[in-house]
C-alpha cells in the first residue's frame, strides 16, 4: 500500500503570527515554524496502516526551504521517504494554487493508494485544501476522520459530528483527512531521529511538475487580502475574590451588563 | 438585479438560523435564491420566505446527501454556471467548506473562508476574516470567477424581509464520479436542548477546574440559556464529548457572552474564544492567563461560585 500525507509547515501558533506588510502574505521567514500540529495525526495513521500490513508511507509538502523541517519530523516518526516541492513562485499561493501544486506532486510519484492529510493547517484553518486535491485527483474524499480502517480496497471512517455520527466509506483510492481525536501521534525515538538522517528526500521545483509559474504565486491567487490590522489586545476588567459573594459579584455584573 | 445562490442548512426541513443570516448578507448583494436539498421542504419555505428568499432551488433526490459533499458541488456549479450568480454563500462549516472547495476548483472561482462580514463594494463582494486565533483582522475580496465566500455564525442579525419563495424543482443527477464517498450509517446524536455552541449568544465552558463534574457548569450555562462548552483538557479527559471542545482543534467560538469555568486560559483554548464580545471567568488560580483576556473575572472555586451565581440569577428572573 502506498500512502502519501500531506504535511504543512507553520508558524508556531503559540508565537506571535504576522503578516508581510510588502505583499500581504503570512511571514513565514521571520518566526518559528514547525510541522503543523493536526498533520501529525495523518503522519501516524498512516504509519499505523502500513505497520500494519505492508506498504510505504511518503511524506509530501510545499513550501519554502524551512519546510524541510516538517519533512524531517514526519521522516523521523517513520515515513519511508519524502519529497519537498520548493519553489520561489510560489510564495504568496492561495489554496487554489496549493491544491494543484499537490495535485501534480501525487501524479508524479504515481501508483498512490491513499492520501492523508490533516483536517485543516493551523495557521490559515480554511479546511480546504484536501476536499480541493481530492476534486483535483478525482478521488473520492472521507474527511474529518476520527476513526480509520482500511480492508483490502475498502476505507471506511467514523465521523463525529454534532447531529449524528456517520460511517462513511470510500473505494481506494482515496482520500482521508483525520481528526485531532484519531491516535495519538508517537514521540520520535532516538533510533528513528538516527535513522530519518538517512531516508532519502527529493526536492522538485515547479518545472519538474509541469506546472507553470503564472499558474501559481500571488499574482496567480483568485483571492486577494487587501488590508490587515492588528486587533486591539483587551484591556482587563475587575478581577474579585470570592470572599463568600463571589457568585453574587458575578450575576450582578451579567445582570448589568443585560445578559439576565 | 443578479442572484445569489444560498446554500440551506437544515435538518429535514428545520432551517438553521445560520441561513437565515446568510440570506439577510445575500440581500445586500442581489437577490436571494435558497438552494434547498433534501427532504421537509414545506417546513422550511415558511422561513426562507421569511428571511427574503426570492427562489428556492429544490433538490429532493435521496442519493445527493448520501453521497456526502460531491454532488452538492455538482449541482451549485450548474447553478453557478446557468445563473451567473453576484456571489454563493455557504455556512462556514466543515461540510460548507468542503462543498465550497470542491465548487472554487469546479468553477474557477476564488474562495473566502470563515468571513464574519461581507458587504457590497464596488461591483464586487468586500469580506472581513478574522485570523490568527482572532489577533489579526483581514479584509479579502474575491478576484476571480464568481466569489464563494462561507460564511461563520454570527456575522450578520438576521433581517425579516417577505420573499417569494418561488420554488423549482430541478432535475438534477450527480455524477457517477460524484458517488465515490458513501454513508452507510448514521446515528443521530441525543439533542441536548441547548443552543448550538457555534450559534449560540452565550457559552459557558467547563475546563481541567471541573474535575469531571460538569453539573454546576452546566445549571449555570441553564439558568443563562446558554450552549455549554469544553476544554481540550475537560475533552482529552473523557469528561464532555469533542463537539463540544472550544479550541485551536475544536470549534472557534464568538459569542456575546463567553464564560471559562476552571479554565486556564492556555493558547490553544483562547484561539477559539478570544474574539467573543465579553469573557469573564471564574478560576481558582489569580494567575491564570485566562484572566488577561477578562472583562470581568472571580478568582475562587467554581463549585461555590457558580451555584451562588446560578440562584442570584434565576432569582432575578422570577
Amino acid at each position: 500500500m502506498n500512502i502519501v500525507v500531506c504535511v504543512k509547515y507553520v508558524p508556531d501558533a503559540q508565537a506571535e503570527r504576522t503578516f508581510n506588510a510588502s505583499d500581504n502574505t503570512t511571514d513565514r521567514e521571520n518566526v518559528d515554524g514547525l510541522l503543523s500540529e493536526l498533520d501529525e495525526y495523518a503522519v501516524e495513521e498512516a504509519l499505523k496502516i502500513v505497520e500494519a500490513g505492508e506498504g510505504e508511507v511518503t511524506v509530501l509538502t510545499v513550501g519554502p526551504d524551512a519546510a524541510a523541517d516538517a519533512i524531517k519530523k514526519a521522516l523521523q516518526m517513520g515515513a519511508a521517504k519524502g519529497v519537498h516541492v520548493n519553489d520561489d513562485a510560489i510564495h504568496g499561493s492561495d489554496a487554489v494554487a496549493t491544491s494543484l501544486v499537490l495535485a501534480e506532486a501525487i501524479k508524479k510519484l504515481g501508483d498512490v493508494d491513499l492520501v492523508v492529510t490533516g483536517m485543516a493547517s493551523t495557521d490559515g484553518t480554511m479546511g480546504v485544501v484536501p476536499a480541493m486535491l481530492a476534486e483535483r485527483l478525482g478521488l473520492p474524499a472521507v474527511t474529518y476522520a476520527s476513526e480509520l480502517t482500511v480492508e483490502g480496497t475498502t476505507a471506511t471512517i467514523r465521523r463525529d459530528g454534532d447531529a449524528s455520527t456517520q460511517t462513511i466509506t470510500a473505494t481506494l483510492p482515496a482520500l482521508v483527512s483525520v481528526t485531532d481525536q484519531i491516535n495519538e501521534p508517537r514521540y520520535p525515538s532516538f533510533k528513528g531521529i538516527m535513522a530519518a538522517k538517512k531516508k532519502p528526500v527529493e526536492s522538485w521545483s515547479l518545472a519538474d511538475l509541469g506546472v507553470d509559474a503564472s499558474q501559481v504565486g500571488l499574482d496567480a491567487a483568485w483571492t486577494k487580502v487587501d488590508s490587515f490590522s492588528a486587533r486591539p489586545p483587551r484591556t482587563q476588567g475587575e478581577i474579585v475574590a470570592d470572599e463568600g459573594d463571589g457568585g453574587a459579584k458575578l450575576a450582578a455584573f451579567l445582570t448589568e451588563r443585560k445578559f439576565v | 438585479m443578479a442572484e445569489v445562490l444560498v446554500l440551506v442548512d437544515h435538518l429535514e426541513g428545520k432551517v438553521r438560523k445560520t441561513t437565515a443570516e446568510l440570506l439577510t448578507i445575500a440581500r445586500r448583494l442581489g437577490e436571494p435564491s435558497a438552494v434547498f436539498v433534501g427532504t421537509g421542504f414545506d417546513a422550511a419555505k415558511e422561513t426562507l420566505a421569511r428571511f427574503g428568499a426570492e427562489k428556492v432551488y429544490r433538490v429532493e433526490s435521496p442519493e445527493v446527501l448520501e453521497h456526502l459533499v460531491v454532488p452538492q458541488a455538482e449541482l451549485l456549479a450548474q447553478l453557478v454556471s446557468d445563473k451567473a450568480p453576484a456571489a454563493v454563500l455557504l455556512p462556514s462549516s466543515p461540510e460548507g467548506k468542503e462543498i465550497a472547495a470542491r465548487l472554487a476548483v469546479k468553477t474557477e472561482s476564488g474562495l473566502i473562508t470563515d468571513a464574519v462580514d461581507v458587504q457590497a463594494a464596488d461591483g464586487g463582494v468586500a469580506t472581513t476574516q478574522s485570523v490568527f486565533a482572532g489577533s489579526y483582522t483581514v479584509s479579502a475580496t474575491v478576484t476571480k470567477g464568481t466569489p464563494i465566500v462561507a460564511v461563520k455564525p454570527n456575522s450578520a442579525t438576521p433581517e425579516e424581509a417577505a420573499g417569494a419563495a418561488a420554488d423549482e424543482v430541478l432535475d438534477f443527477i450527480p455524477s457517477d464520479a460524484a458517488k465515490g464517498a458513501r454513508i452507510t450509517e448514521s446515528k443521530p446524536k441525543q439533542a441536548s436542548g441547548r443552543p448550538e455552541l457555534t450559534e449560540a449568544a452565550i457559552v459557558v465552558s467547563g475546563g481541567r477546574g471541573t474535575a469531571g463534574d460538569f453539573s454546576k457548569v452546566e445549571e449555570f450555562a441553564d439558568s443563562l440559556g446558554a450552549a455549554v462548552g469544553a476544554s481540550r483538557a475537560a475533552v482529552d479527559a473523557g469528561w464532555y464529548p469533542h463537539t463540544s471542545q472550544v479550541g485551536q482543534t475544536g470549534k472557534q467560538v464568538s459569542p456575546q457572552l463567553y464564560v471559562a469555568c476552571g479554565i486556564s486560559g492556555a493558547i490553544q483554548h483562547r484561539a477559539g474564544m478570544q474574539t467573543s464580545k465579553t469573557i469573564v471567568a471564574v478560576n481558582k488560580d489569580n494567575e491564570a492567563p485566562i484572566f488577561e483576556l477578562v472583562d470581568f473575572g472571580v478568582v475562587g472555586d467554581l463549585f461555590t461560585v457558580l451555584p451562588q451565581a446560578t440562584e442570584a440569577i434565576k432569582a432575578a428572573k422570577d
